[in-house]
């Protein structure tokens, strides 16, 4: 039994961005246990001030690489509204796809890069190249079609070049669609089945811990909501999407260049885990049989589970792709021009699900189409509180194991939530003051 | 070669993008594990190293702890390699030095402004010697394999110097300002296989200016095709702030 623990983690590793855990108990009572974030502020207000509406979402992706598609689409969908711009079906249908894309390329990242060290005691993915070659070579097979739906669709997986307000500058051929789908079917569902019993071996090595918390997520009555929806907190219930202000109120506390958020509680979740919390009752077949084989249960209060509802989510993907592709081939794709003639000039607000939860956009342009105020609230910021919560849940509880075990207890922790902390250091609420 | 190059991967003020392009070789990913060591890469594995053959380094400087690291990774690197636009000219980071940084500061933490640290997002070459670069946003990832197998043969890596119009012109594109919209590829470095207006977008300049730009020239260009002159430079300076303000002012 320790009462004195000293834990600081500077620059801890596999996650994206700089974040250090600090843990300091003296004589049996925690001090503290925080995710303190370092990452470097970027100021996006100011390369948004006075940018023309084309310029909007080429500024906005590169909060991110991992999550430039979310901020990108996002991004579209806010200044779509704010200028009055009507988009087709058929962009929508393009954009819920590259969504799909980008959804499995980050999870998949996330289970197989970044977490799954830690289940087999090892730094990296690098040493399991030599111990475990299938699943190195699955991963990366896998990753590599994710990331061809964005390069297909979109132009270029990181950072995409084709969506642009009102549209794409290219859409896709049939023959690349099909070329997609023949890949989905023989190579992805195979190798997701295989995902599925890989993870089966190593659910030992997900620590047992609960911490019953507000969860928040889209919610949509047609669909599993990735692409919009309304806001839905499983404290509170469903309300539009204009009352993100209120579902999230942003706060600043001096060990974070990243603003925390709070509802309903002193904290909430979002992400995989959130997601499936609120919209499991609309995931295909599939998703519904890996997470019974998984274990991951409807009303799911551990939070390392969210790795596994993002695996789980993954079948809801490669499923949902292949409906998507049906559609745009039987329907026949259309040639189109984006539609980039504002109607009005006035607010917008949009919010996607994205990998690590429900990102928010909003805007307000000028009548020349220059923006005058923005705002953004990233799902890691969001995440920050509740991370912070589950540490001084979680250390009392572990507490007569060693520091080691401890600091790795944590580390998981935090990787768990696979946070960006790029995204969540860099926007904000803002007004420009002329 | 007798052993295998130890590399090191550093990331500072960015979004990482870069690195996941790495990441996101997934078809060479072995091959390039199986010759080199990857020492130290904190966005992929634990660890840390006390020296390497070639650093790789993504993102721009922006605070007094990135002016401390830079400068420990160039002491322990033989070789140091700027990825992508924020590393090699700031990239859209630089933006924000544009306007006065007290300014920048107080929009975004309002009265807890003086809380974090901040200076001008600067290039890695403005504070340490950069040995090559690897340019765009994200890095080209068909220019980081070219740079990446000339280091590990030995030789020198060689950064082009003409213009994304070349590049078009050989792919037989039709002209960015003959479809009624504007680019900036007349100013901006090749090396990308003019990957944008090749499907239907503009060059938005993510790789850099070509030595000695004509910039006053790309203004009457942009001006003439409808933008005001303001927001010609405003898009000349995107990804280049840094550069074309000098000139502008």
């Amino acid at each position: 039994m320790s009462t004195n623990l000293d834990i600081n983690v500077k620059h801890l590793t596999r996650v994206e961005g700089h974040g250090n855990i600090v843990v300091n108990m003296k004589e049996g009572v925690l001090e503290k246990a925080q995710l303190e974030i370092v990452e470097a502020p970027r100021y996006f207000e100011a390369m948004l001030k006075g940018r023309s509406f084309h310029e909007a979402a080429i500024i906005t992706s590169r909060i991110c690489g991992i999550c430039s598609l979310g901020h990108q689409i996002t991004s579209l969908k806010t200044t779509e509204q704010a200028l009055g711009l009507e988009v087709s079906e058929q962009t929508v249908l393009l954009r819920k796809l590259l969504i799909h894309g980008a959804n499995l390329q980050s999870n998949i990242l996330h289970a197989y890069f970044l977490a799954a060290p830690d289940f087999l005691n090892v730094g990296s993915v690098f040493p399991l190249v030599g111990t475990h070659p299938e699943v190195v070579l699955r991963a990366l097979r896998m990753k590599r079609l994710a990331n061809d739906i964005g390069d297909v669709v979109s132009g270029r997986a990181v950072h995409p070049i084709t969506p642009v307000p009102g549209g794409f500058t290219r859409i896709p051929t049939a023959a690349e669609l099909l070329e997609l789908k023949r890949r989905l079917v023989e190579d992805m569902v195979p190798d997701f089945a295989a995902t599925v019993e890989t993870l089966k071996t190593l659910a030992g090595a997900i620590p047992a811990f609960e911490r019953d918390t507000e969860y928040i997520s889209l919610r949509s009555d047609d669909e599993y909501a990735m692409y919009d929806g309304d806001i839905c907190s499983t404290d509170t219930g469903r309300v539009p999407d204009s009352e993100y202000l209120r579902m999230s109120n942003e706060f600043i506390v001096p060990h974070s260049t990243s603003k925390h958020c709070k509802v309903n509680r002193s904290s909430y979740m979002v992400g995989a885990l959130a997601r499936w919390n609120n919209n499991h009752d609309k995931l295909c077949d599939l998703a519904k049989g890996a997470a019974e084989e998984l274990g991951l249960k409807p009303g799911c209060t551990n939070p390392y589970m969210n790795t596994i509802a993002q695996v789980v989510e993954c079948a809801h993907c490669v499923v949902d792709s292949l409906a998507i592709i049906d559609k745009l081939l039987g329907d026949g794709l259309k040639d189109e021009q984006p539609n980039q003639e504002p109607t009005r000039y006035g607010t917008g607000i949009g919010c996607t699900e994205v990998p690590r939860g429900i990102l928010y956009h909003e805007y307000e342009y000028d009548r020349q189409g220059r923006m005058v105020k923005a705002n953004c609230i990233i799902p890691t910021g969001q995440n920050l509180e509740n991370i912070d919560d589950d540490m001084k849940k979680l250390v009392p509880e572990i507490i007569d194991k060693s520091k080691e075990e401890i600091t790795l207890h944590l580390e998981m922790l935090v990787r768990a939530y696979d946070p960006c902390i790029s995204c969540s250091v860099h926007m904000l609420d803002v007004d420009f003051i002329e | 070669m007798a052993d295998k190059p130890r590399v090191a991967i550093f990331d500072f003020t960015g979004c990482e993008g870069c690195e996941l392009n790495q990441l996101n070789f997934e078809d060479q990913l072995l091959d390039i594990l199986a010759h080199v060591d990857i020492v130290e890469w904190r966005e992929a594995m634990d660890g840390h190293a006390d020296e390497y053959d070639i650093a790789f380094v993504e993102g721009s400087l922006s605070t007094p702890d990135c002016i401390q690291r830079i400068h420990e990774v160039r002491r322990k690197a033989k070789v140091l390699v700027a990825l992508g636009a924020c590393a090699v000219q700031g990239g859209v980071n630089a933006v924000k030095n544009t306007h006065p940084i007290d300014e920048v500061r107080e929009e975004v933490y309002g009265q807890d402004k003086y809380l974090f640290p901040t200076l001008p997002a600067l290039p890695l070459s403005s504070v340490v010697k950069v040995d090559y670069n690897v340019r765009g946003c994200p890095m080209t990832q068909i220019e980081f394999l070219k740079v990446f197998t000339s280091l590990v043969m030995g030789k020198e890596p060689v950064e082009p110097e003409h213009s994304v119009c070349v590049e078009c012109k050989l792919k037989e594109n039709e002209c960015v300002f003959e479809r009624g919209m504007i680019c900036l590829g007349p100013v901006i470095r090749a090396g990308c296989d003019a990957q944008c207006p090749s499907v239907g977008q503009y060059c938005t300049g993510c790789r850099g200016l070509v030595p000695e730009p004509n910039l006053e020239g790309m203004e009457e260009i942009l001006v003439s095709h409808g933008l005001s002159v303001d927001e010609a430079w405003k898009r000349l300076e995107l990804y280049n702030a840094n550069e074309v303000e000098g000139v502008r002012s």
